[in-house]
């Protein structure tokens, strides 16, 4: 058979074409344009090569000091906020009900927190967690824990976290419930004809079925996570010092406090590449795993 | 190994066990013997998964007793009720072997490893799975991973009884044959008493011994495929069993004799003491009833079509409002649109409101 050759159908991809091109590769190549020149007053240009990015990835300088600095936080922040929220999510949505009039408002209850936005959050926690006013500030004090989010590190990080597991965790519940809820009943009749233990019945059941959804949430709270703003802006504003100042919080110090333009842009091409690489990473290795399981 | 005895047993899934009307399953009692082959067979809906799943355990009935070997156990877990199910899709698990996948019922159960390997190679060998074993089951077909799922509920040999529920509606036509004559040729072997749930009556009536059929959440009869197509008990036995099913159809019942639409057929036995206000119906099969050339004595009927079933011909036909099939006896030809029927009277059954009537001599 032979098939006829038609380029005229690219023309059909051109309204994608044009709308990515301006949502994304215009703003972007504004960015790459800023990352390779130094910007003087009255919109004057000089062209300065890779030196920003040069700059940045060397941590001898002050730029690279600040930027591996936070990069770490990143990294760090990201890696116990999924270890936390990802079992934390799939024991919970275990525990919800499957059936009856309760699943209505206990899905709603749960979803609640995702629904406020990131800069009311932080505005009540920053009054919620006040070491000498807020309740669960003061609470802590009260119990004997010298806590202080502004002044200690500790007490700064811990916060942010526990803002971020309370914000996000539901996004994992409801994720891992839908999974749970398409088993089929079988499987569980099967495990209880087989004699399964309970804890068996999650293993060999419900965790396999529920790596699809797993790896979905698992992404999202990654991306999420690692772009972390709002939270530490408002609550911490970066510090103490800058314990809690992660990439995009700096980004921001560096782009409209300095107006350090070059090295702003230089700074959030590298972290949006990382951030890419790392997601790709994350999903092939959580599809090759599948594979191998199958194969 | 056991006999198995329901007392009365009924389920309403409302939970509501003072209105009847609304069980899914009507009060039953009946025993299973040890050892039978039994299968269960309706339509949709009548009631035989959740009659299945009362004696696994798996639904807890809203009144009456199971008992296995005269011991009550209504009240225990499926665990611990020694009874291995079958279910109509395939249940595996995703990341074990096939062979990990036979064992895991034994090793639950905490049978030595000596003891499950050599059932485990056993049950393989019997369902074709030993060059399986060390795979992954995710990747297998649907008739393997369906296989996988008899294998598990035919591995324990200590069980009580193995339930079927329409285990083989994913498997190839072709297949099922195998699998149908293997799991028989199980049942043989093992001495196991099986149930087997099914809306197909080709596969009751090969697998069973004993064949109880259901109907509307209530079991109709219960007998060897013979009974069940010589004396259906319930004219739904009657249409339900056969194909074509049973000719049933309105008709006058006096002494030995019936009319339907005005003509007389001879009846083998005498119905003088029919039920006062029943509704009467003749049931005979399409097989007892032979399609001649019109002539005198005959009931005369319209032939709307003959079915050529390659083995046999079935002739539809209308005798007045009612309409019949008959079977057209080999190499004769029908003349014209007029046939004459011509009717075994040992084969003509009474019913009453749908139950079948015992004449008298």
């Amino acid at each position: 058979m032979k098939k006829t050759i038609n380029n005229r159908a690219w023309f059909l991809i051109a309204p994608v074409v044009i709308v990515v091109l301006f949502s994304a590769l215009l703003p972007v190549m504004t960015v790459v344009n800023y990352s390779v020149q130094d910007a003087m007053a009255e919109n004057h240009f000089f062209w300065n090569g890779d030196t920003w990015f040069r700059d940045l990835l060397d941590p001898s300088t002050e730029i690279g000091a600040r930027f591996s600095g936070a990069l770490e936080r990143n990294l760090i922040f990201s890696f116990v906020i999924l270890l936390i929220e990802v079992p934390l999510g799939i024991a919970l949505s275990l525990a919800l009900p499957r059936r009856g009039w309760a699943v209505g408002p206990s899905l709603v209850l749960i979803a609640l927190p995702m629904l406020i936005p990131w800069n009311v959050v932080g505005t009540m926690w920053q009054i919620f967690a006040r070491a000498d006013i807020g309740l669960f500030g003061a609470a802590l004090n009260g119990l004997g824990l010298n806590y202080n989010d502004t002044q200690d590190p500790v007490s700064a990080w811990f916060t942010i976290l526990v803002i971020d597991v309370w914000h996000w965790t539901p996004l994992v519940i409801l994720l891992s419930y839908a999974g749970l809820r398409a088993i089929p009943d079988a499987f569980y009749q099967a495990a209880r004809i087989d004699a399964a233990s309970r804890w068996a019945v999650f293993l060999k059941i419900e965790l396999p079925k529920l790596q699809r959804v797993l790896v979905l949430a698992i992404l999202l709270r990654f991306m999420q996570s690692f772009m972390i703003y709002t939270e530490p802006f408002v609550v911490t504003g970066g510090g103490p010092g800058n314990a809690t100042t992660f990439l995009s919080i700096d980004l921001v110090k560096i782009a409209l406090g300095q107006v350090d333009l070059g090295s702003a842009a230089a700074m959030s091409l590298v972290y949006y590449l990382i951030t890419i690489s790392l997601c790709w990473i994350f999903f092939t290795a959580m599809s090759q795993l599948d594979m191998l399981k199958e194969a | 190994m056991a006999r198995i005895d329901l007392v009365d047993l009924a389920h309403s899934y409302g939970g509501n066990a003072a209105d009847p009307s609304s069980y899914a399953l009507k009060p039953v009692t009946m025993t299973w013997r040890q050892g039978g082959a039994y299968a269960l067979l309706g339509p949709s809906g009548c009631g035989k998964t959740t009659l299945l799943n009362l004696i696994s355990g798996i639904v807890t009935p809203s009144r009456g007793k199971i008992l296995f070997d005269g011991v009550d156990i209504t009240p225990l877990s499926t665990q611990k009720r020694n009874i291995a199910q079958v279910f109509q899709f395939p249940v595996i698990y995703d990341t074990m072997t096939v062979g990990q996948n036979l064992a895991f019922p034994l090793k639950n159960r905490g049978v030595p490893k000596g003891e499950i390997d050599v059932r485990v190679a056993q049950i393989a060998k019997l369902l074709d799975l030993t060059p399986d074993l060390d795979r992954k089951a995710t990747r297998l077909t649907a008739d393997a991973k369906q296989k996988i799922s008899l294998g598990r509920g035919l591995v324990r040999s200590d069980v009580a009884a193995v339930l079927f529920d329409e285990p083989l509606t994913v498997i190839d036509p072709e297949l099922k044959w195998q699998l149908r004559s293997k799991l028989k040729a199980l049942h043989r072997e093992l001495d196991l008493t099986m149930i087997y749930v099914t809306h197909d009556q080709t596969e009751a009536l090969t697998f069973a011994d004993t064949v109880v059929v259901m109907h509307d959440g209530r079991v109709v009869q219960s007998g060897t495929p013979a009974e069940l197509f010589d004396k259906p008990a319930h004219t739904f036995v009657g249409y339900f069993i056969g194909s074509p099913g049973m000719n049933i159809v309105p008709a006058k019942v006096r002494g030995r004799e019936a009319q339907v639409d005005g003509h007389v057929i001879a009846l083998n036995r005498s119905y003088d003491k029919l039920p006062a206000g029943a509704r009467i119906e003749i049931g005979v099969r399409p097989e007892f009833v032979d399609v001649a050339a019109p002539a005198p004595g005959l009931i005369s009927a319209n032939i709307e079509r003959i079915d050529d079933l390659g083995r046999v011909r079935f002739a539809r036909l209308r005798v007045g409002d009612v309409k019949f099939a008959a079977r057209v006896p080999p190499g004769f030809s029908v003349p014209g649109d007029v046939a004459g029927l011509i009717f075994d009277p040992s084969r003509v059954h009474v019913y009453a409101d749908s139950l079948l009537i015992e004449g008298t001599k």
